[in-house]
């Protein structure tokens, strides 16, 4: 396979061919910022967090390809003042209280928060949108005032667990993540789904019952470090 | 050598739990080193109920959710140089705003009480009747954020945040060094 190099934020990095923007710099050890894309699904390009400059045109990294020559803006700040509105906006269109939210601390929408340096009210409204919770599954619970709709759910469950649980219903602002079923209980979902493990789920919509606090707040993942410490890290090494 | 004058604290907790007030307690023996600096004025820390000077700093705890946090949000604003919002209640609401999201009829709030105090399944109120003594204030149709109120200064983000960040934010405040928070020390929990 033929190899080219490109630059991003002026780091001259290696990709081969087939490769995106977003599959290039994880492997040369730079983060491009992410919530709907994850190791393992097919790329999506629905949230829009990658959103890098590509010779001054924006493009979501997980979806365009790499090509020779090409020079990329990754962390710049007008770059992650977009990608802080977008975040934002995530945190205005569902219900997201982090204090009393399960997954606080290991949740990918608050570490992008953190790392995005959200920190005071916006100028956005907070649309507080009415939604179910769905306990019906003895093993399952989902908190949909949490969904991000990033369809992380919906690839895992199709493409690594052939199944189909999840998917999308409704168009433009209503488009919604639903189950294949009046609920989740009749549906043939089982806790041991790659949809349902912990990485899959990003926010804290997919809840596994019974354990809740395993490790205690103030000692998760993002309490400890900074969302794409894995990836920046490959390149210190 | 003359001293400086200590600046001025007010302090409030509005619709909040007390917690951010518990953890500006949590700077623990640093509140010494503070207390040289500083001297507070109204807080329910001191128990002082009204503003005996104008402040140079006045730190709200909570959102608005009845109508006196809003009198005393407001007379935070006109008696105080500058504004510090503590905690998530006072930035986007917290848990009291949890009831917004549930409240999408035409009366909601109506609603909201009658099955808080009447028509509830676990309810057990013999006068059958919403409260409604005049000395309690009136809720507002919702929560709102300090900074839907008035203009704020500064937030301090966490729930409750801790005594090292309330302390560290404080004093580089008064050092007049401020310059926003290291991305490894947010949190929203």
């Amino acid at each position: 396979m033929s190899t080219f190099r490109l630059t991003i934020d002026g780091v001259e990095i290696e990709a081969s061919e087939g490769q995106t923007i977003m599959d290039a710099a994880d492997a040369a050890g730079i983060y491009i910022p992410r919530l709907c894309d994850h190791e393992g699904l097919r790329h999506q390009g629905g949230c829009r967090v990658c959103t890098v400059k590509a010779n001054g045109r924006s493009v979501s990294a997980c979806t365009q390809p790499a090509e020779p020559g090409l020079t990329v803006d990754n962390e710049t700040p007008h770059i992650n003042k977009l990608r802080r509105d977008l975040v934002e906006m995530l945190f205005h269109e569902g219900n997201h209280l982090c204090p009393i939210c399960e997954a606080s601390g290991n949740c990918e929408l608050q570490a992008m928060a953190y790392r995005l340096d959200m920190t005071a009210p916006t100028k956005f409204p907070y649309l507080e949108p009415c939604r179910p919770v769905d306990a019906s599954h003895p093993d399952i619970a989902l908190d949909t005032n949490r969904c991000i709709s990033c369809g992380r759910c919906i690839r895992a469950s199709q493409d690594v667990d052939g199944k189909g649980v999840f998917g999308y219903v409704g168009r433009g602002i209503h488009r919604q993540v639903a189950v294949n079923g009046p609920d989740l209980a009749h549906t043939d979902a089982d806790i041991s789904d790659f949809a349902i493990s912990q990485e899959v789920c990003p926010v804290g919509c997919i809840i596994r019952k019974r354990q809740g606090f395993a490790r205690p707040i103030g000692e998760r993942e993002f309490d400890r470090n900074l969302i794409g410490h894995k990836i920046n890290g490959k390149r210190d090494d | 050598m003359t001293e400086l004058p200590k600046a001025r604290i007010a302090t409030a907790s509005l619709a909040g739990c007390f917690g951010c007030h518990m953890a500006l307690l949590d700077i623990d023996e640093r509140l010494i080193e503070l207390m040289k600096l500083v001297e507070f004025d109204r807080s329910p820390l001191t128990d002082i109920k009204t503003f005996s000077h104008r402040c140079d700093i006045g730190i709200i705890e909570g959102g608005c959710c009845n109508e006196e946090n809003v009198h005393v949000l407001r007379d935070f604003r006109r008696n105080c140089d500058i504004l510090i919002g503590i905690g998530q209640c006072a930035i986007m609401g917290g848990l009291p705003a949890m009831r917004n999201a549930i409240m999408h009829s035409d009366e909601p709030l109506r609603e909201c009480l009658e099955e808080a105090f009447i028509t509830g399944r676990y309810i057990r109120n013999t006068t059958h009747n919403i409260p409604n003594d005049p000395a309690l204030p009136l809720l507002l149709d919702e929560v709102y954020a300090c900074s839907e109120v008035v203009e704020m200064d500064y937030h301090i983000p966490g729930c409750a945040p801790t005594g090292d960040v309330i302390y560290e934010t404080l004093s580089s405040l008064l050092a007049g060094k401020f310059r926003g928070f290291e991305k490894e020390k947010i949190r929203f929990d």
